[in-house]
């Protein structure tokens, strides 16, 4: 069955789509994106679907689904590369994808999940130090 | 071949002299759109063409095939006419002095037959009425071109995507906002996104006259589609009275980030982008050393 490849660059997941999503590839990319930011505790999830000129709502809800549930397993997800046809479909459709965060493409996407991380860092590192200094 | 017809035929030099005459002595001649030759080679050919279907004996189906090419003629001369700038009253008036100097013409001929006379006046008279029926029509649809191509022209010019700064795009609204036009600025202003790479987007309304729920669902659409492209979307040029029409409305615009003018708007931007305008203090600095 055709799959679409994960890849690890870091703390980060990297999901290229490069064929138009049908709904049940769509659910296997959910499944194994998820078990694979279980598996790896990546940080940040990167969604590239610059070459997807076709969506509907269920590909819509399909990457709100992921957002909200690496939320829980704590990695945020950035989705780049959105072409302005799916766009505008999207905001017809009534999906404005909330919680999603977004990037015009792969190299911004990085640099937003690099700050994003970042901040998560630092802010852990300095209540580390501020327990220490406590102790 | 019947004998009006022929006799028609046989004074066509004449009618189109006559034809003429009632054309140039007419007062609303407009020599300035076209010159006098031009329209005696129109005119010749117009009633060159009307004779030969005439001669058919058909003086009532001008949607028939022996009326394809005077139609078509009428047609293409009321199209030119309309977009010459002639008014409904001088294209009409075109065929009504032909009809003019045919009615003419037969009185001459049938002088001493007054039922004739009235039979072929009668009958002239029905075509060429629906002949210039034709004419008003093709007049109108000529125009009403015009008409549209100068919306679309219009809505093309009034979306204009300007890039202001590396990374910052504007785009001021002027006139009003529906939704087809809406449509076209959402798909430009994310087309140059995509295109520049820019990650701000400015939209100023301060051209948009009033702003109802309908404009505004438009704008909050463009805000969201924008975002859904990974750049941020900032509306400015609110007037007083659009504010108080978005409060009274109803309207939630808190998440998205409006200003009042342009200026404070390029300023948020500039902010986002982590860049800093400053003025140069060089002149001042060497006055003093001076």
């Amino acid at each position: 069955m055709e799959r679409i490849p994960i890849l690890k660059m870091g703390p980060f997941l990297l999901v290229t789509i490069q064929v138009d999503l049908y709904d049940r590839l769509a659910l296997t990319l959910e499944n194994d994106l998820i078990s694979m930011v279980s598996k790896t505790g990546a940080r940040g999830v990167l969604i590239d679907i610059s070459a997807v000129s076709i969506v509907d709502s269920f590909m819509g809800r399909i990457l709100g689904n992921i957002a909200s549930m690496s939320r829980i397993m704590d990695a945020e997800t950035v989705v780049v590369g959105m072409q302005p046809a799916v766009a505008i479909t999207l905001v017809e459709l009534g999906l404005t994808l909330q919680g999603v965060y977004t990037a015009l493409n792969v190299e911004k996407g990085m640099e937003l999940l690099n700050t994003k991380i970042g901040l998560d860092l630092a802010a852990e590192e300095e209540k580390d130090e501020q327990e220490e200094e406590a102790e | 071949m019947n004998t009006t017809a022929q006799i028609l035929q046989k004074k066509k030099n004449t009618i189109l002299e006559t034809w003429m005459q009632h054309q140039l002595s007419d007062a609303t001649l407009r020599d300035d759109l076209m010159t006098n030759d031009e329209l005696l080679k129109q005119s010749e050919e117009l009633l060159g063409s009307l004779l030969k279907a005439l001669s058919s004996g058909n003086y009532e189906n001008i949607y028939a095939s022996e009326y394809e090419q005077v139609t078509d003629l009428l047609g293409d001369i009321s199209i030119m006419r309309a977009r010459q700038g002639f008014s409904p009253r001088e294209t009409t008036l075109y065929v009504l002095s032909l009809k003019k100097a045919l009615c003419d013409t037969l009185e001459e001929e049938y002088k001493d037959q007054p039922e004739v006379l009235y039979r072929e006046v009668m009958q002239l008279n029905q075509l060429l009425d629906n002949l210039s029926l034709v004419t008003v029509e093709t007049f109108i649809k000529g125009r009403e071109e015009v008409i549209l191509r100068q919306t679309d022209e219009i809505s093309e010019i009034s979306t204009p995507v300007i890039r202001v700064w590396d990374g910052i795009l504007a785009l001021p609204i002027i006139g009003t906002l529906d939704s087809a036009r809406t449509q076209v600025v959402m798909e430009n202003l994310l087309q140059e996104i995509v295109n520049t790479g820019s990650s701000i987007a400015i939209l100023d309304i301060s051209g948009v006259p009033a702003v109802d729920s309908l404009v505004a669902q438009h704008l909050i659409k463009t805000v969201s589609a924008t975002r859904l492209m990974g750049a941020e979307c900032i509306i400015s040029g609110i007037r007083a009275e659009i504010a108080q029409t978005i409060v009274h409305l109803g309207i939630d615009l808190s998440n998205i980030k409006t200003k009042a003018s342009l200026a404070s708007a390029l300023h948020l931007a500039f902010g986002m982008l982590n860049l800093e305008v400053r003025r140069n203090d060089r002149n001042k600095s060497t006055k003093l050393f001076n």
